[in-house]
């Protein structure tokens, strides 16, 4: 089908940005990569009004490395991760979601930012933004504002970002040497959107020992979730196979997932716990560890 | 609205409404109907074009007014005829094609590939190709397709050098 019709503007910079949008209220949004809001448009699941194209904006496709985050700009396109040797070197992570999100077309014109601000019950970055600590700044007539994950990631397709908002940047924590990273992702063909996935990012003491731990699951709820309480058992601990399948348990319980074409409920719940287990496996390998009996 | 692009080298001013889908902008009013339109979920990849030489782009999820100032190149823009691009000439030979649909994409989509990525192994091919869905020839040839013409245009530009 064909877009309902609507209104187009170029935004030159957020700022200019930001005051169509609070010119246009509910009717307006942002245009970024367009790979979910076009679809959803042919789809007529969405008739925006006004579109306010910020794919216009010169100055915000910048990767910054600054003060312990990576700051990446509204228009940084997925490719622009997945081909990036400081992504593929220092954070794995990342690195891992920009090679298996979407399409290797749709990666060329899909940003991080917008994906997130999408928000999609079985996004991919909103799953590895949670496990990852990563944060958004938001901006508005105002100022700007930053939100941690948890407080950014409101409700299915639902974010913190108000009428007359636009999310300019997100900030992703840069991992210390001693930090193992992967994400999990069961897909039935490359381009369709997990069956169930999960991110994991585990940080080291000298011993060992667990200091930081992220795990997040998508697919399998109303929303991306971060499994605290599994955080919570990894946190000063070695890992040993047991607690591994106690973290996998923790994962299961809070997904409730729903049945369709790509499984039904009850095998989507459990093999959400088996990928947090295979990606704690894969991040403790990846810093040359493996995990005793 | 009015926009000005660029398309296959040329300078082509149009007009259309903000929701016409570039694929439509290129079939309907460019006349060129090596874009095909395959599905209504951006996921089928038959419409695949490259933007500003290197970005292989989806044609029905981008409007035609975000290619403002922008220059399109599709199957027609890089060859033709008694001229045909290596890589047409590789699908012709290794018969990288049954129907043909999915043909003209699969093309563009190589195209932009080894723009990034001048050599590249089967899995890379496979890889960078796995946006692009084929009904016919269950992509053995395809492959080979891309491989005869990556070393055809390596050893031109070995021959340039
Ligand atoms: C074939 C196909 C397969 C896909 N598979 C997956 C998958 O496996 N996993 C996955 O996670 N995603 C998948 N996607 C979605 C894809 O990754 C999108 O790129 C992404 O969800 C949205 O990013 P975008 O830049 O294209 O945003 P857009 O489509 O432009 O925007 C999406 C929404 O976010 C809003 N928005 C965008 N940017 C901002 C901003 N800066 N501030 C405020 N609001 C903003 C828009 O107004 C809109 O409502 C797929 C898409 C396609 C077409
Ligand atoms: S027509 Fe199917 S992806 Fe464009
Ligand atoms: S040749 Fe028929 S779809 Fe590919």
């Amino acid at each position: 089908m064909f877009p309902a019709s609507f209104d187009y503007y170029r935004a030159n910079s957020p700022e200019e940005a930001v005051a169509l949008l609070a010119e246009h209220g509910s009717d307006a949004r942002i245009l970024a990569g367009g790979q979910s809001l076009i679809p959803a448009m042919r789809y007529r699941l969405a008739q925006p009004a006004v579109l306010v194209d910020i794919n216009t904006m010169k100055d915000s496709n910048y990767i910054i490395q600054d003060n312990g985050h990576l700051r990446i700009g509204s228009t940084v396109r997925d490719t622009d991760l997945e081909f990036s040797e400081l992504i593929r070197s220092k954070f794995q992570l990342m690195s891992d979601v920009s090679n298996v999100v979407a399409d290797p077309i749709v990666r060329f014109r899909g940003t991080l930012v917008g994906s997130l601000c999408h928000n999609d019950p079985s996004g991919d970055w909103t799953a590895a933004m949670l496990a990852a600590r990563a944060s958004m700044v938001i901006q508005n007539g105002q100022g700007k504002r930053t939100l941690s994950a948890d407080d950014f990631i409101v409700d299915s397709f639902t974010t913190a970002v108000e009428e007359g908002e636009m999310a300019v940047e997100a900030l992703w924590p840069t991992p210390s040497a001693r930090t193992g990273a992967s994400y999990q992702k069961i897909e039935r063909k490359v381009g369709d959107y997990a069956t169930a996935a999960a991110a994991v990012q585990l940080e080291l003491n000298e011993d060992n020992s667990v200091k930081e731990a992220g795990i997040a699951i998508t697919a399998v709820s109303y929303v991306a979730l971060r499994v605290a309480e599994a955080e919570k058992l990894l946190r000063g601990q070695k890992i040993s196979r047991e607690l591994i399948k106690a973290v996998a348990a923790e994962a299961s319980a809070i997904a409730d997932p729903t049945s369709d074409g790509r499984g039904s409920a009850e095998y989507k719940k459990e093999v959400v716990g088996v990928l947090v287990a295979r990606g704690i496996v894969q991040s403790l390998e990846r810093l040359g560890l493996k995990v005793e009996a | 609205m009015d926009i000005t692009l660029k398309v296959n080298g040329q300078e082509k001013k149009l007009n259309v409404e903000p929701r016409t889908l570039l694929v439509y902008a290129l079939r309907e009013q460019c006349g060129l109907k090596g874009a095909h339109v395959g599905c209504d979920s951006s996921s089928c990849g038959v419409c695949t074009v490259v933007l500003d030489g290197k970005t292989p782009v989806k044609s029905c999820t981008m409007f035609a007014v975000q290619a403002e100032g922008h220059e399109i190149t599709t199957v027609e823009g890089i060859g033709g005829g008694a001229n045909l691009h290596p890589l047409q000439k590789a699908f012709h030979e290794q018969h990288g094609l049954q129907c043909g649909y999915c043909t003209p994409a699969m093309i563009m989509t190589s195209y932009a590939l080894l723009q990034h990525n001048p050599k590249p192994t089967e899995d890379e091919i496979r890889f960078g190709l796995s946006g692009n869905l084929c009904r016919c020839t269950g992509y053995m040839n395809i492959v080979k397709a891309v491989k005869q013409a990556a070393e055809e245009m390596s050893q031109t530009a070995q021959a340039a050098d």
